[in-house]
């Protein structure tokens, strides 16, 4: 059978993505320090295990509501408003979905009809762009900026708008770059979407893990934001609960009641013992989110300054637990820099122009890993510079 | 300062420079705090967590429960001093409930720490009664899990 006739083309005009390459190689040499996991390096706590694996022994085995369970929805509503301000309705503004990915690929679809125009900042993480082209939307790159700390800033946006412009993601804290949006941040970028119709996908899956005295500030807490906003976020990062692919959007109840029926067809409900993990997540989790952030902040420090002494410039990240290292000083694109240091001296780290063109001239490290194979890899990357230099 | 405690307690290997960038502070502050701590013996000392089961050492532990007379005075102070100045004895706490220590006593044979209970510890003049449990599995210590399960695989993906 001639497939390439049969299969849908804008299925396989889709790129593979440039993260899994690397890793493929990695896979194939001994001794390999890597760099490269984008997931907590903690396991999910015990009591929120320990509730999934109750829920089982009680024969919790049958679908929930499509929505998900009435009270993981109130926990998630009253978590939303004591951690971050926010008044989400349980009954018609919540749904639980597999992961945030599947809230991000409900939300796009609900909201983007063929031609739309999506503005996606880049450097990011990469799967916005791809679920907007199978919604038969365009995806129109922002870049961000290293001398704005790839922050979102009005003038990035603004040269890009149209009249086809429907919807802005705002994926902060940022995979890859670690950049947060500042309370300030948000209500300039605010002032200027209050006088238009574009509407908002807010991916706040790393929310949690901001590192500044501020705190996380979600762009639906601004004033007049919330009604254009689609929150996306879960468990995986914040509670170390990746394998569990379980998260939530929130948004007004007419968006919502839409992505619904999306959800309703294509997953009809997220796992059943992961929403009973979830609901003890959020009643008794708040000291392990605390706990997990301290130590990932202790990490993020000794990653940065470790390279900067290594004469590597790095804006400080902020949030999530990635560094984004400037490496074009040594004269090689992202995709060099990663191959050689993987030759010579065995670290996998992602090249930035994985996560879009402007992320070329960076590298990817994540900082989740212990800190005995966080200093191997410093030494290593040292000794790549310093060989590098002569 | 209690930061820098709990960082050395769960890796005392960490260098003086990485503590300086965990906690955001300058070495010399890390190095004279460092140094406070050790002069006043907050810090008491550095020592390995090790899984004698995994070497050639024989060794067996007991876990001793002693009842005994406080002494006028003295309260449970002179007692103790009496039981925790054994080197056999490796760790001594004084507990609420149906008797008054727990000590932690080690020896290399089991008639080794039964020796030491009936001729060295239990004549000692206010001890009432001693019962003795021998420890037969270490799971967990110090907080650190003894039992080594396969550790769950990190798949490396699009994330």
């Amino acid at each position: 059978m001639d497939y390439d006739k049969i299969l849908n083309p804008s299925v396989c005009e889709i790129k593979p993505s440039g993260i899994r390459r690397f890793f493929d190689i990695a896979a194939e040499m001994d001794d390999v320090i890597t760099l490269g996991v984008g997931e907590p390096d903690f396991m999910t706590p015990w009591h929120i295990r320990e509730a999934g694996i109750y829920s089982l022994e009680t024969g919790k085995t049958f679908y929930t509501a499509n929505r998900g369970l009435a009270a993981l929805c109130d926990e998630i509503s009253s978590y939303l408003s004591r951690r971050f301000g926010l008044k989400y309705d349980p009954k018609s503004e919540v749904v639980v979905t597999v992961g945030g990915s599947e809230a991000i690929d409900i939300a796009v679809r609900a909201l983007v009809s063929p031609g739309d125009e999506v503005l996606i900042p880049e450097p990011s993480f990469v799967c916005y762009s791809p679920i907007t082209k199978l919604a038969g939307g365009i995806s129109v790159p922002v870049p961000t900026l290293e001398k704005n700390d790839f922050r979102l800033t009005v003038d990035d946006i603004k040269p890009l708008i149209t009249p086809k412009t429907k919807l802005l993601v705002l994926p902060f804290p940022n995979n890859p770059t670690g950049a947060v949006m500042r309370r300030s941040d948000l209500e300039a970028l605010a002032d200027f979407l209050r006088g238009t119709d574009i509407m908002i996908l807010s991916d706040e899956i790393y929310g949690e893990l901001t590192y500044t005295e501020e705190g996380h500030v979600s762009i639906a807490s601004i004033d007049g934001m919330r009604e254009r906003t689609v929150l996306v976020s879960g468990f995986s990062k914040a509670y170390a609960m990746t394998g569990w692919r379980l998260g939530y959007a929130c948004a007004p109840a007419p968006i919502l009641k839409q992505m619904l029926k999306i959800h309703q067809f294509c997953i009809m409900c997220a796992p059943t013992s992961a929403q009973y993990a979830a609901i003890e997540a959020l009643r008794d989790g708040d000291e392990d989110i605390a706990m997990m952030r301290e130590s990932y902040d202790m990490r993020r420090r000794l990653v940065v300054d470790g390279l900067r002494k290594l004469g590597l410039p790095c804006f400080e990240p902020l949030g999530a637990f990635y560094v984004f290292p400037n490496i074009s000083k040594l004269g090689l694109t992202s995709e060099e820099f990663c191959t050689q240091l993987l030759h010579s001296k065995k670290v996998a780290v992602v090249p930035g122009n994985a996560f879009g063109e402007s992320g070329e001239g960076f590298v990817r490290i994540s900082y989740s890993y212990s800190v005995d194979h966080l200093v191997e890899a410093l030494e290593r990357i040292g000794a790549f510079i310093a060989e590098f230099g002569k | 300062m209690l930061k820098l405690l709990e960082l050395l307690k769960s890796n005392a290997k960490l260098t003086n420079e990485q503590l300086a960038s965990m906690l955001g502070m300058s070495v010399e502050e890390v190095e004279k705090t460092i140094a406070k701590l050790e002069k006043n013996k907050t810090i008491v000392c550095y020592s390995a967590v090790i899984n004698w089961d995994k070497t050639e050492k024989d060794s067996t532990t007991a876990l001793i429960e002693i009842k005994v007379s406080p002494q006028r005075g003295h309260g449970f102070e002179a007692v103790a001093e009496r039981i925790y100045q054994f080197p056999e004895v490796k760790s001594l706490y004084l507990v609420s409930g149906a008797f008054d220590f727990l000590a932690v006593v080690e020896g290399k044979t089991l008639k080794d720490v039964a020796t030491f209970v009936s001729s060295r510890l239990a004549p000692l003049d206010q001890i009432l009664s001693c019962s003795t449990h021998f420890l037969l599995k270490k799971y967990k210590d110090d907080g650190v899990v003894f039992v080594e399960n396969e550790p769950p695989v990190r798949e490396e993906g699009l994330f």
